[in-house]
């Protein structure tokens, strides 16, 4: 009898481990691509680029150490300094409006009306717009003459505007394209929207909440989560600015809408400084890392997890 | 004897100003609601009805100030001779084959690793998922030029390998977040119920979890095929034999130093819009509601 049990537990104890053992081989089995992907594309060229960061290689030529000259360089190049200005200008002033326009027009389209469907595709429809097209199409929307955007202007008897060759104005332009561009984070806002529960609205309506009260809290907060994850992705998006410019503008005039990656690629693959072109990318991480952080740093002042209610 | 609200109102005459004044109330909220979302959707529609106008203009009457919105005479013919400018249809099928071969390692190898994230129980796992999140902060920017190099030296320049091979390790940390989430929301009774039949975990993945997660897997294919179809920087590093190129790049030969073909590039323009436009209508269903179902929405 006592012997029968110590049997029962040894196996059900074998076939435990059996099972957790076959568990972590399969575990490992299914995330093999993606471990080996990042292993092969994310972490080995970061440490390769760290490497390559102190060499002057440029592809063709055999790489020589030379220290931190390319980190130094960084602090004496010009270009670096207008290029983060720009991309800042970007992503300080582009960021925050675009979030708000996807925000309003989330709640714009979260009505059940008839035919909404219609009017969130077209809301959506210049999001799916290759950029290339899109960018080819604002370029001729601004051209100075013939442009869309100066004829709206002289519909209201306002002088014309140099969007493109006016340093200026070149970054503004920039930023006024983004704008059509709402549709994703539109479409996460919504569906944001519509998970959050009716009766949460019903009990404020009770309570005697006005729209604007169940806006602020009831809608604001449990809204906050995704707005949160929008702005993550945003910013990492925005100091990545690069086909627009690239498409359209080629950085000028005068280096008004040289954003950083733009200057990046033409170090790395038109002058094929690696070396340099390294450094430069390195200084966009630590950057990118410093807001991201900070971000996430605040989160927890404006950022609603229902979950913490619960604990 | 008849003494209802209805007839009440009737004698008095007082309620049913009420419900008129509400009624009408109403209607001036049905009107107002559909002028604002007419007069947003028309702004926002303004820069793509102008592409497809200019898209439709004879050579040379695009230059007309102030713009005329309907063009005089229509000529279809620009979308043809669209397609003989440049080598359109060799971009285009440059274009699909890249996309189908990256869309296919997505789907396959996302939903490998999302179901080894979501479903099986291993040392290190939870480790290995906050990595996995921590790459999508990463700005691909700062692995281009190494990546570039790695390339060059495998001699995969000028083919298809480093737009497609990378999209089988794992297809993006983000659609693994995605499926992840969404796998997370399948009720485990369905694999212990399998489990008793005597299924393994790959049985599991495939007729348990896939066949349920048609959602989350059209939403990954779409956010897939969009990425490639439109993807300008990669192919633009990797790329550079005119034969190889794909639509992305293409588009940009209608500029040249005799000027821009506005109207032929629009077209052209339009051409590799369209078949995004019909993929987002087809598969739109699917799409929000494998947004919404992933917790992507922050619940």
């Amino acid at each position: 009898m006592a012997q029968g049990t110590l049997v029962t537990t040894a196996r059900r104890r074998r076939t435990w481990s059996a099972t957790r053992w076959r568990d972590t081989r399969d575990g490992y089995l299914f995330i093999l691509p993606w471990l080996l992907g990042f292993v092969i594309w994310t972490a080995g060229p970061m440490i390769a680029s760290i490497a390559i960061a102190f060499t002057d290689w440029r592809i063709v030529t055999v790489p020589h150490f030379v220290g931190l000259a390319n980190f130094a360089a960084l602090f004496q190049d010009p270009r670096i300094r207008v290029s983060l200005f720009n991309t800042t200008f970007y992503v300080v002033f582009g960021v925050p409006t675009h979030l708000i326009f996807a925000l309003a027009a989330a709640l714009l389209l979260n009505q059940r009306r008839r035919g909404i469907a219609i009017y969130r595709t077209l809301f959506y429809l210049p999001y799916i717009t290759p950029l290339v097209a899109s960018s080819l199409l604002w370029l001729w929307i601004f051209n100075t003459n013939f442009g869309l955007a100066n004829w709206l202007l002289s519909l209201f008897r306002l002088p014309a505007i140099y969007w493109l060759e006016d340093p200026r104005v070149v970054k503004i332009s920039f930023i006024i394209m983004s704008w059509w561009t709402i549709g994703g984070q539109m479409v996460i806002l919504l569906a944001g929207l519509q998970s959050i529960p009716e009766h949460l609205y019903d009990a404020a309506s009770i309570d005697g909440a006005n729209r604007w009260q169940r806006f602020w809290h009831v809608t604001f907060p449990l809204l906050t989560p995704s707005l949160f994850f929008n702005l993550t992705l945003a910013l990492i998006g925005a100091f990545q600015v690069f086909v627009q410019a690239y498409v359209i503008t080629g950085g000028g005039p005068e280096d008004a809408s040289l954003f950083y990656v733009l200057y990046l690629y033409r170090v790395a693959f038109q002058n094929f400084d690696m070396g340099y072109a390294s450094a430069i990318a390195w200084l966009l991480f630590v950057v990118v890392l410093i807001v991201t952080l900070t971000q996430f740093r605040f989160a927890n002042r404006w950022v609603f997890y229902e979950a913490e209610l619960k604990r | 004897m008849d003494t209802s609200p209805d007839l009440l109102v009737r004698v008095t005459g007082r309620a049913s100003l009420e419900a008129y004044a509400r009624s009408s109330y109403r209607a001036l909220r049905l009107v107002l609601a559909y002028a604002v979302l007419t007069g947003c959707a028309l702004g926002m529609a303004l820069p793509f009805l102008w592409l497809l106008s200019t898209s439709l203009k004879v050579e040379g009457t695009e230059f007309v100030f102030p713009p005329q919105w309907l063009p005089q005479p229509v000529r279809w013919q620009n979308y043809p001779d669209a397609l003989h400018v440049v080598p359109y249809l060799a971009y285009a099928r440059n274009t699909l084959v890249i996309t189908v071969a990256a869309t296919t390692g997505t789907l396959v190898t996302a939903s490998l690793a999302a179901f080894g994230f979501a479903r099986v129980r291993f040392p290190g796992r939870n480790l290995l998922f906050i990595l996995l999140l921590s790459t999508l902060m990463l700005p691909d920017a700062v692995t281009l030029v190494p990546k570039y190099i790695l390339f060059s030296r495998l001699h995969w320049i000028n083919t298809y390998l480093p737009l497609t091979v990378p999209a089988w390790f794992g297809g993006g940390a983000f659609n693994v977040f995605l499926l992840r989430q969404f796998f997370m929301t399948v009720p485990y009774d369905l694999d212990e119920a399998a489990r008793i039949d005597g299924a393994g975990n790959f049985r599991i993945y495939w007729s348990v979890l896939l066949p349920l997660s048609k959602p989350a897997l059209s939403a990954v294919a779409i956010f897939s095929i969009q990425y490639n179809w439109n993807d300008f920087l990669n192919p633009l590093i990797y790329l550079n034999q005119q034969q190889y190129f794909t639509l992305a790049l293409g588009l940009q030969f209608f500029q040249s130093e005799y000027g821009t073909q506005w109207t032929l590039m629009m077209a052209a323009a339009v051409m590799m819009i369209l078949p995004m436009v019909v993929l987002f209508f087809a598969a739109q269903r699917f799409f929000i509601q494998g947004i919404q179902l992933t917790g992507l929405a922050g619940r």
